[in-house]
């Protein structure tokens, strides 16, 4: 790495004769040092410190389960409302988090982006890496609920982090899409939260499948998320599993989306320092 | 674009596209604009050149000083060079790991710790962890903050706060260095171990691209410097020339006509006192001319509004050194009037000085050209680089040895003896 010989760069317009993924790897540490600063400042100088990881999802999930279970009365597929809501909130609650940060990780960093280079990818994933820690209390949290409530535990809980994967990868297509827009497009910062507010109507994480009238459900599959969600909640509950039509569509739509995410962001990434 | 540069740009553009005022005021005109058409569009975009057609080599362990005004396109080059923006056109080629510092605490974090934002800022700045953590207490003892190391920065003076952030960069490992100005922040002490550590960097044998306002620092750490001006490499060579070029065409408000003749460019609001320098002319005994040598007669004439009321102003001028440094200066008041000028004829002006001897080593030159008012001393005009010299090499003690400046500006007149032995 220091031997001159082996790092020459060119630059022209066009590009770097630099592989990008060769150029990721040696900045890792970086990337983790940025999500462990994302970590720290997300608590420092609160009274809680780290414990609002817990609180927040708690009183949240709390929340939707007095408006959809006891007001509304939505579906649940014989699963308790609480532990049904629950667990597609954690899935949900993870996505949203990813998107969020992902799409404010290049503006949240302009004076970096100005000022020094590193391939701009390591932004965002610093940032979804980030949310991975959330994503690891929440489930813990989880783990002691589905207990608690005695939840008959089956082999497909081995499927859960293939979900968990999947939704990350949604998440971070999405995002990335997100990010390089909001450089020149700070509008997006203004459409995303209703975005996500409707999004969340449109997957089954307050409510089943079932809740759907039979005429619409063709427009609704289109949302991969609901193969997503509800493949999620089938490895760790009694729900019903999606179908594998479904299921396939939800990984295949999200794989496509990750990469124009990352093909959108790279395309763009050249521009960042000139516009943002 | 031989193997042994370090760094080598060929023909480097890079332009900017601004959009007029009147189009960046409606909310949705980007986007209609894109709608109705390439053309449109490109009627009310401007293209700003920021660097044009830049070419230059830095060869491997070579220090480049790069000096220019605000705005001459100093920074987009540093820019390119670092890749935070592309070219337009042109090529960069860079051979070896480059460490770019465009600005002191990069990356730092208000709300971490000094111990955090060592980590945080190295790894910004390209380190891995492990080099960090390997010269980590080499950086906290070059910061001088080992009391703090567990304290949010956000708590630390201005001082400790710029220390810490140098310290990091100090301490990376790159075969190419690019430094913006972060010299002009920190108390003189601690300037001083910065450029002492760039020195160091420099004897390691790296390659190091340099910009700054402080000529002295260019001077002492640059042999070579680059003079941009306009986006355009300017001058490309020696430190010293360079810096008189650029002292030469900063702020100079005289503009040679003939060969020691220096017309004052109009200024505005400059006439106000009625009292004004027009022109400066310089000369030796045989006449106007532009290059001296160290110890030579040199006589200098100032013709300008009322400058022959002797009783109520006064002239007087100022020498600068290339890097803007005041060497000599001399106000009529400090001396009788001679009674009559032994200048030639073309070297005599409403006010006339002369030097009998000029105590300057080899090196470019400029004048100022003031009056003051002879009885409260309130400054009437001031005429800034108005002229422009040079004093050439030669064999001014007769001993063959020509002194040059890197004996400093100052030319001694000089005897000595040594007591005979025996």
């Amino acid at each position: 790495m220091s031997d001159p010989a082996t790092t020459r760069v060119e630059i022209t317009a066009e590009g770097s004769n630099l592989s990008r993924p060769a150029e990721l790897w040696m900045t890792r540490d970086l990337l983790l040092i940025l999500a462990g600063r994302d970590i720290k400042l997300r608590y420092r100088q609160t009274v809680l410190g780290a414990a609002w990881v817990v609180v927040q999802p708690l009183l949240a999930a709390a929340i939707f389960a007095f408006i959809f279970g006891r007001v509304a009365r939505l579906p649940s597929e014989g699963v308790p409302y609480f532990v049904f809501a629950f667990t597609g909130f954690v899935l949900w609650n993870f996505i949203s988090q990813v998107i969020t940060r992902v799409t404010a990780s290049l503006v949240g960093n302009a004076h970096l982006v100005s000022k020094v280079f590193f391939p701009r990818l390591v932004l965002p994933l610093a940032s979804a890496l980030s949310s991975l820690l959330d994503l690891a209390v929440a489930s813990c949290m989880l783990g002691a609920l589905l207990v608690l409530s005695r939840q008959p535990l089956s082999p497909e809980i081995l499927l859960a982090p293939l979900w968990i994967l999947v939704a990350l990868a949604f998440a971070l297509g999405t995002g990335l899409i997100a990010a390089a827009l909001v450089v020149s497009y700070r509008d997006v910062q203004h459409v995303l939260p209703v975005a996500l507010q409707l999004l969340l109507f449109i997957s089954p994480v307050a409510y089943a499948t079932t809740a759907i009238p039979s005429g619409t459900d063709s427009w609704y599959s289109l949302n991969p998320l609901v193969g997503v969600v509800e493949g999620f909640r089938a490895s760790l509950l009694a729900s019903p599993p999606p179908t594998l039509s479904s299921a396939a569509y939800a990984i295949v739509a999200t794989l496509a989306l990750v990469l124009l995410g990352v093909v959108a962001f790279t395309r763009m990434e050249r521009q960042f320092a000139d516009v943002i | 674009m031989s193997s042994e540069s370090a760094v080598s740009l060929d023909q480097v553009s890079k332009y900017y596209r601004i959009r007029r005022a009147e189009a960046a005021s409606a909310p949705l005109g980007h986007v209609l604009r894109r709608r109705t058409g390439p053309r449109l569009a490109r009627a009310k975009t401007e293209e700003l050149a920021a660097l044009e057609d830049v070419s230059f080599e830095v060869a491997r362990g070579e220090a480049l000083g790069i000096i220019g005004r605000n705005g001459a396109g100093k920074s987009t080059l540093l820019k390119v060079l670092s890749r935070i923006t592309p070219p337009s056109t042109g090529r960069v080629v860079l051979s070896g790991r480059v460490g770019s510092l465009l600005e002191v605490g990069t990356g730092f974090h208000p709300e971490l710790t000094g111990r955090e934002n060592i980590f945080l800022s190295g790894a910004i700045l390209g380190m891995r962890r492990r080099e960090i953590g390997h010269r980590f207490d080499a950086i906290v003892e070059f910061a001088e903050t080992t009391r703090f190391l567990e304290t949010p920065v956000k708590r630390y003076s201005s001082g400790m706060y710029v220390r810490l952030a140098f310290a990091v960069a100090a301490h990376l490992d790159s075969e190419i260095l690019i430094v913006d100005e972060v010299l002009a922040v920190g108390d003189a002490q601690f300037q001083r171990k910065c450029l002492a550590a760039m020195g160091e960097v420099r004897r390691d044998g790296r390659t190091v691209l340099f910009v700054s306002h402080n000529m002295a620092a260019i001077e002492y750490l640059c042999p070579r410097t680059l003079y941009i001006e306009g986006g355009r490499v300017s001058f490309d060579g020696p430190t010293g020339s360079a810096l008189a070029a650029y002292s030469g065409a900063k702020g100079r408000t005289g503009a040679q006509t003939a060969v020691g003749v220096f017309e004052r460019v109009e200024e505005l609001g400059s006439t106000l006192s009625g009292y004004r320098v027009k022109r400066v002319r310089l000369g030796s005994d045989d006449g106007l001319q532009d290059i001296f040598r160290p110890g030579s007669p040199m006589h200098i004439a100032v013709d300008g509004d009322g400058l022959t009321n002797t009783d109520d102003v006064e002239v007087g001028f100022r020498i600068r050194s290339a890097s803007g440094v005041s060497v000599a200066g001399v106000r009529a008041v400090m001396r009788a009037p001679s009674p009559r000028p032994k200048a030639p004829a073309a070297a005599t002006g409403d006010v006339t000085f002369s030097i009998a001897r000029l105590p300057l080593n080899p090196g470019a030159y400029s004048l100022d050209v003031g009056l003051n008012d002879r009885r409260t001393d309130a400054e009437l005009d001031l005429a800034e680089h108005v002229a422009t010299f040079e004093v050439l090499a030669s064999d001014v003690y007769e001993s063959g040895y020509r002194p040059t400046d890197s004996e400093g500006p100052v030319f001694l007149d000089f005897s000595w003896f040594a007591r005979s032995g025996g």
